[in-house]
């Protein structure tokens, strides 16, 4: 009797366990790329890790609000390979290979750096890997020619520029001459090319003063200060991220640079609430789309928030925004392929059919892949004014522009659109 | 015109006063040492680092503002006087007869080691502390408002150089070092302990490159990998000035930092090459540097 007791518990515990296997085989496996080291880990890269985390966890107990409220993707549970992304585009690439044919990840989401989506996109192709880029900002990736496998769930760069261009015509109707502190990289001159060409639009008669190229990672910018504040320049437009802005902030506030300018912050909000006292009342702060203290207020967005603070004590900023987005662009892409495979895993090129032009709800507001083929998508974006209240940084006189006023139309490079003035269908 | 000049001078006169300061300990190290410390940028970390937490207790404490520059000070230089010599006693020390290039990737292995261990104990996210930066005041010149912090950080340059040349040329222990710079075996054999030398050099050079990062802190964001840059400038610095010269270091900031601040003025496409392009200049006339030391001829 007790034999054969011990031989049915023993069946059972096998089928237990091979039910766990079933389901740990059924698991979709998601590498998540982003700094988890060096200047860009702090502002951007941990944000966007906590942000992925998150998610992952919410989707697997099934507890995200609805239409993301089915458990993992379609059922099955997600598991999470994290990788760091610092390091030169050679080690990149290297470990995108790695995640793909090593780890056998099903997908990835990834990427800060521009220099790094350039580097993985076609390795991404060859590969056949369905890859959302999740915060990079360079126009190229689907400017430069067709792509099959890899997506961006938000705007590009241009939409930071030309927001901020549209929001300074809005305030000031009139503006004689602007200059900028950018880094001197792809980021920096991209932002400042975009911006200065869309001021010309707005502006035909305006004057460049100076445009200040200091390396990444200076740190000192006291005699750029100086320049800046010899130019006189009505607006000063900066995109710097992370240390380099936080350095300038720090810098430049005690020494009356926002007295005689209006300081635009492109990725302002990042900083806004750790150096809320040292940035003044009137500063124009942007978060890189409709993220952070500038999303719409909507119960996704209140989901976001709530749990993102209950667990991590700090506000998500506009990384996490990012990388939230794109997972559940993710998420819709995945489980819309699965349902017209039948409810089996679906494969790549399926997952990438199912994503392509795709309409989501994020925590950041609408979303569009409308443009790339339907792998870039577009969204509203929005800026602000800093100002203290009882000691609380808040953002006043917000405007929000739709996609089409900071996005190109599909089918339009970036450049050629602002040189055509900007015009909207 | 006059007030364009001023502007140039003062933004010079401020960035090479930072300059000298992150790079003086690096030439000293290599002066006596004859090792490239590229662990030193990790020192000037640690400095401001420990410069941060320091002043997050001073103001937490409500401790008085005109002491935290005492606080900022002994902080680092307490913390390179500790972390240096035990580096040098612990792993460098096992070196030296080793080729100069190993013992150079041997700190760039500290360096990366070093930085780990600083985001272990201090996290990834940024540390302000703007207070003794903005206690100060401005003042204004040329119709432009300068935070007296940089003038402090100008008398601390001037300072240091000052301290170091009387040092070297005025005390017994100085006399040793020229000593140990010149020739060690010799000094050895005349009786002088080049093992305590050592030790006390690389504190030494720890403890400024320390100093340099503590007094910088109050106007950055203290972040992982700050002390990567203030590698490669410095070594700039010290490489035109002529590896192991003070006065070498004290011209070559002059000259980098005043060369720049014209550029930014003045041609800002340059700047980013601008303190290299002077190097590559010196470097074509003068490859040992401006004031290279000279090496007696051995038979």
């Amino acid at each position: 009797m007790k034999f054969k007791l011990a031989l049915v518990a023993g069946l059972l515990s096998g089928m237990a366990v091979t039910a766990v296997q079933a389901q740990a085989d059924n698991s979709i496996n998601v590498g998540i790329v982003t700094f988890l080291s060096g200047p860009a880990a702090s502002p951007f890269g941990v944000p966007a890790r906590n942000a992925a985390e998150l998610l992952i966890s919410e989707f697997n107990a099934g507890t995200a609000p609805a239409p993301y409220n089915n458990k993992g993707f379609g059922g099955s549970p997600l598991k999470m390979t994290l990788i760091d992304e610092a390091g030169n585009s050679t080690a990149v690439v290297t470990e995108f290979r790695n995640l793909v044919q090593r780890d056998k990840v099903d997908l990835i989401v990834g990427y800060i750096s521009s220099g790094n989506c350039l580097a993985i996109t076609p390795v991404a192709e060859e590969l056949k890997t369905v890859t959302f880029l999740f915060d990079c900002g360079t126009p190229r990736i689907f400017e430069d020619g067709k792509k099959d496998f890899v997506f961006r769930a938000v705007n590009h760069a241009t939409a930071d520029s030309v927001g901020a261009a549209r929001y300074l015509k809005a305030q000031k109707p009139t503006i004689k001459n602007f200059g900028g502190i950018n880094q001197n990289y792809a980021w920096g001159q991209d932002s400042w090319n975009d911006f200065s060409a869309a001021m010309k639009v707005l502006y035909p008669s305006i004057q460049i003063t100076t445009s200040q190229m200091p390396k990444l990672f200076a740190g000192q910018y006291s005699a750029e200060i100086s320049a800046l504040m010899a130019s006189k320049s009505e607006v000063v437009h900066t995109s710097f991220w992370g240390g380099d802005m936080e350095a300038f902030i720090l810098q430049s506030s005690p020494r009356g640079l926002y007295k005689n300018s209006d300081v635009v912050l492109v990725a302002g909000e990042t900083a806004m609430f750790r150096l809320a006292d040292r940035i003044p009342d009137g500063t124009i702060i942007g978060a890189r789309g409709p993220y952070g203290v500038l999303a719409p207020d909507t119960p996704l967005n209140r989901w976001f928030q709530e749990k993102f603070t209950a667990r991590y004590n700090v506000p998500p900023n506009y990384t996490a925004y990012q990388m939230a987005n794109s997972l559940l662009a993710a998420k819709l892409g995945y489980e819309k392929a699965m349902a017209a495979n039948g409810g089996k895993k679906p494969t790549s090129d399926q997952i990438a059919a199912a994503t392509r032009g795709i309409e989501y709800e994020g925590f950041g507001g609408k979303h569009k892949f409308s443009l790339g083929n339907g792998h870039q998508a577009v969204s509203e974006t929005a800026y602000g004014r800093a100002k203290k209240v009882d000691g609380k940084m808040t953002l006043v006189d917000v405007v929000r522009f739709p996609a089409e006023q900071v996005m190109p139309p599909n089918g339009v490079k970036s450049a050629d659109w602002i040189a055509g003035g900007m015009k909207t269908k | 015109m006059i007030d364009q000049i001023m502007m140039v001078l003062v933004d010079g006169i401020n960035y090479s006063a930072w300059l000298f300061l992150a790079a003086v300990g690096l030439t000293l190290i290599y002066g006596v040492m004859k090792i490239v410390n590229v662990a030193h940028g990790s020192f000037y970390a640690l400095g401001a680092y420990v410069a941060a937490s320091v002043m997050g207790a001073w103001v937490a404490y409500d401790l008085p503002p005109a002491l935290s520059y005492v606080a900022l000070f002994v902080s680092a230089l307490v913390a390179g006087f500790i972390v240096g010599p035990l580096v040098e006693r612990l792993i460098l020390r096992y070196q030296y007869e080793k080729d100069e290039v190993v013992i150079l990737l041997i700190t760039y292995a500290l360096f990366l080691v070093l930085e780990d261990v600083l985001k272990l104990i201090w996290g990834v996210d940024p540390y302000f502390i703007i207070e003794p930066y903005a206690y100060l005041g401005n003042f204004e010149i040329a119709g432009m408002s300068y935070p007296n912090y940089y003038l402090l950080m100008l008398g601390l340059a001037i300072a240091v150089g000052i301290v170091l040349t009387f040092v070297l040329k005025k005390t017994n222990f100085g006399r040793l070092l020229v000593s140990v710079i010149h020739d060690r075996e010799i000094s050895a054999a005349m009786g002088i302990d080049v093992s305590k030398i050592f030790v006390l050099t690389f504190g030494v050079g720890c403890a400024l490159a320390g100093i340099a990062g503590a007094f910088t802190a109050p106007t950055t964001s203290v972040t992982p990998g700050m002390g990567v840059e203030v590698i490669v400038l410095s070594f700039a610095v010290v490489v035109t000035g002529g590896l192991g010269s003070l006065p070498g270091v004290a011209l070559a900031a002059i000259i980098m930092g005043i060369v720049r601040a014209f550029c930014i003025h003045y041609i800002p496409q340059l700047e980013l090459f601008v303190i290299f392009s002077v190097m590559a200049l010196v470097l074509a006339f003068r490859p040992r540097g401006l004031f290279s030391l000279a090496e007696a001829r051995k038979i």
